[in-house]
């Protein structure tokens, strides 16, 4: 059987990975509400109090899943990583606290009135409690990176104790908050859940389009999710450079694991698409020369801090893992601006809704965002190896002690279960919604049902 | 040592813990409850009218237990990897029935079909109850006590926590919840369901009256440091003496059909069941069956003073703005549950 550490770590990923495809559709798709649900209040359409309802229905079953396996997260510290959770407690505990407190319950108690508040509130309490989700999921997404930015960047920290008895202990509570990397990172990631959300909303736009249903409906959400997106796009390009620079700064092995680089003497290149032989140490593909270098020092002739700078009992193994994701994450981004700048042109022309080609790629673009935000955290979590929190902890060393094999096997086993069926039934009943579509208000019954027979489920 | 008000800042997390513990038996407990009692309802009407009494909260309910989460791994990181990795199975398990809880209240409506319906609240019904049972085990196992040697490590198996103590404590927490949980949906609905309802409380009463009998008694025979407590301190006398009052009054408020205060009563004699396990525990978190001197006292596992007082400040801040959510979305879905487009 694997050790402990192999299992406890493919459980983790696997787990957070899972996790991880539906807070950025919330956090985005929270935004996207936002601006429906504003445009109604604006306008007095009913068109879009209905596919504000439409969308608050999926943003309910996101949202459900997300919560669900989010907890999962919050525990498996505990179990799976005691040694960790003893370490970190004192700065990672407090993140995690604050974020329940400050950010999860004002989602959680405002998700009630949104879905179910209709007609029990006033339009304006509606729009306040829509406007509180959106920006308690966002809050969220920060003291999660925070948290997950301090492994990277540690700082506003002393240690106390040694060996195992040893952890890190807060000296300033707002220096580890805005540690090198938080905000960054943060800017990075909710632009990333912003992409991720306004394509889920413009793929559903574009396949009614496709179908010739629901087309005012499809054509204005496509517009809310492409107007989210054409500035959430172009804005990643400036904060991915940002978060490449603070990765250059703080972290050199990483940055040279995701571009391949080895040798520290060299001027370092800049990889459009490669391939890394870590045996022989060598990458090979299509390249800027000297882009790297002018990347972290202004100058395509300066050498630049290579792998084998680190000793390699401390440095990321898994070279070409880290690059391929890495690189994949900058193609998505690109391909995206790309999109969605063409979109927006053939919108401005008014011939956008007549591409039939077009849509069928916005029906299937939805995807791209969500595999952008995967590889861009396995690049940012396996180049960060074989620490745990950076320079500070090895991931072989915060495991929970008496924990066996055996163990992580059972559960390891029975998420996979679980979680297998859980992604069936979600895409099984996103389709069905989407299938059904809008409520549209000439069915004056879907609204006001006046016998329980007739309600739709 | 730091005090605020003549209380040392661990003493102060270990309460701050315990009321969020508290907030979330209170809170959960309801909804955990009216999930164990799904199954007693036949119509389809009458389900989909009980889970709409908790639709709009019971999400919210549940943050308190992420809350208390972090907090004890914020305040005692020592103690939150010990319990979780001691009970590793256990907490997999909650997990797993928390996921399923979640997903059985969210899916179990959007098909028509009677299989579908029915394995939903056939899973409903298991998860809250598998959910309760568990939480209960745990309790009951951190108040007897666990076998942990001097490394803070724990050296049982999982037969360990399956005593009969902690088996009564899981029922007794069942047997609370289900009473909590019927006294909440009696006065979310009206007409038959309803009278059906306020048949249904009855039998949780005596149910619970049973369990509590029985835990306390047990309690006084196996437990020595819960009697030593009290016999160090002789006013705490006075908590399950209130715990009986009450239990009287709920008794009597069910028979007079005034569910209202009753479900005020039970909400009470929650806390005062959890004070008593705290104060049962305090100071330490973690007793060891192995040697009393290497049970985790809250002073072994605290966070670093500067820590702790950031946390608190947090605490102080954030506690006060999720009641005033969690009064808003009560008082916004106030009175008897309808039905609606919206609707589970």
């Amino acid at each position: 059987m694997p050790s402990v550490e192999i299992l406890s770590r493919i459980q983790f990923a696997f787990t957070i990975a899972f996790h991880y495809i539906y807070p950025p559709l919330s956090i985005g798709l929270g935004l996207c509400l936002v601006i429906m649900e504003g445009l109604y209040l604006k306008t007095g359409k009913l068109l879009y109090k209905e596919i504000t309802k439409f969308w608050i229905k999926i943003f309910a079953l996101i949202f459900g899943i997300g919560v669900a396996t989010g907890i999962v997260m919050e525990f498996e510290f505990g179990t799976n990583w005691a040694t960790y959770s003893h370490y970190v407690g004192d700065i990672f505990g407090s993140a995690l606290a604050a974020e329940g407190i400050f950010a999860f319950a004002m989602e959680s108690a405002f998700l009630g009135v949104l879905l179910f508040g209709w007609d029990r509130v006033h339009k304006a309490v509606h729009y306040f409690s829509t406007i509180m989700v959106a920006v308690g999921s966002a809050l969220s997404a920060l003291w999660i990176v925070i948290a997950n930015s301090w492994q990277q960047t540690p700082a506003g920290y002393r240690i106390e104790g040694h060996d195992l008895g040893a952890r890190a202990v807060v000296t300033d509570f707002w220096e580890m908050v805005n540690n090198p990397s938080s905000m960054d990172r943060y800017a990075h990631v909710i632009i990333g859940s912003f992409l991720a959300g306004a394509f889920l909303v413009m793929s559903v736009g574009a396949w009614y389009i496709l179908k010739k249903r629901f087309v005012e409906h499809a054509q204005a959400m496509f517009k809310v999710g492409l107007s989210v997106a054409v500035i959430a796009a172009l804005a990643q390009l400036f904060t991915g450079h940002r978060s490449a620079h603070y990765v250059s700064k703080y972290q050199p092995a990483k940055l040279a694991a995701m571009e391949g680089h080895y040798d520290s003497l060299a001027v370092a290149d800049m990889y459009i698409i490669g391939w890394v032989n870590n045996k022989e140490e060598k990458t090979t593909g299509i390249k800027i020369p000297g882009g790297l270098s002018f990347l972290t020092h202004g100058s395509f002739s300066a050498p630049v801090e290579g792998l084998h700078a680190t000793p390699p009992q401390d440095r990321p193994r898994a070279v070409n893992f880290v690059f391929q994701t890495y690189h994949m994450m900058i193609s998505i981004g690109m391909t995206l601006i790309g999109l969605t700048l063409l979109a927006l042109i053939l919108l401005w022309r008014k011939k956008l809704f007549q591409q039939r080609w077009l849509m069928i790629i916005f029906a299937w673009a939805v995807l791209l965002p969500q595999i952008a935000n995967q590889v861009g955290w396995y690049a940012a979590e396996v180049g960060r190896q074989p620490w745990v929190v950076y320079k500070l902890l090895r991931t072989s060393d915060a495991l929970s002690k008496k924990v066996t094999a055996d163990q992580v096997m059972f559960s390891l086993i029975l998420f996979t279960l679980v979680y297998m069926l859980l992604f069936v039934l979600f895409l099984y009943l996103l389709n069905r919604k989407i299938q059904h579509g809008p409520d549209v208000a000439d069915d004056h019954d879907q609204y006001y049902p006046n016998n329980l027979a007739n309600l739709p489920s | 040592m730091e005090t605020i008000l003549g209380l040392d800042l661990p003493t102060w997390w270990f309460l701050v813990i315990g009321g969020l513990i508290t907030g979330y038996g209170v809170l959960d407990g309801f909804d955990l409850g009216a999930g164990s009692l799904h199954l007693f309802f036949n119509k389809e009407e009458s389900r989909r009218l009980v889970l709409n009494a908790i639709g709009p909260v019971w999400d919210g309910n549940e943050v308190w237990l992420v809350i208390a989460g972090g907090a004890l791994f914020a305040g005692f990181p020592l103690v939150y990897g010990v319990i979780f990795s001691t009970f590793y199975i256990p907490f997999m398990l909650f997990l797993v029935a928390l996921i399923f809880r979640a997903i059985s209240i969210e899916f179990r409506s959007k098909e028509p079909w009677t299989w579908w319906r029915k394995m939903w609240d056939i899973s409903y019904t298991v998860s809250s109850t598998a959910i309760t049972l568990l939480l209960g085990l745990v309790l009951g196992n951190l108040i007897h006590g666990l076998p942990i040697n001097k490394e803070h490590e724990f050296t049982g198996n999982l037969w360990t926590f399956f005593n009969p103590y902690a088996i009564l404590i899981a029922f007794t927490t069942l047997s609370l919840f289900m009473l909590h949980g019927a006294i909440y949906l009696v006065m979310k609905t009206e007409n038959r369901l309803y009278a059906k309802l306020t048949v249904l409380v009855n039998n949780c009463s005596k149910f619970f009256i049973l369990c509590f009998i029985l835990t306390s008694m047990a309690t006084l025979i196996y437990i020595p440091h819960m009697t030593h407590q009290f016999k160090n301190h002789p006013q705490l006398f006075l908590l399950p003496m209130v715990a009986v009052f009450i239990l009287l009054n709920i008794k009597r408020n069910i028979d007079a059909r005034k569910y209202f205060t009753a479900f005020f009563y039970s909400c009470i004699i929650t806390s005062c069941l959890l004070i008593l396990f705290a104060v049962g525990l305090y100071p330490n978190i973690v007793l060891s069956t192995t040697d009393p001197a290497y049970s985790i006292s809250i002073y072994q596992a605290a966070s670093s003073n500067k820590s702790l007082k950031i946390m608190l400040l947090i605490a102080a801040v954030g506690t006060p703005l999720v009641i005033a959510y969690s009064t808003f979305v009560f008082w916004t879905f106030r009175g008897k549950v309808k039905l609606t487009d919206m609707s589970y």
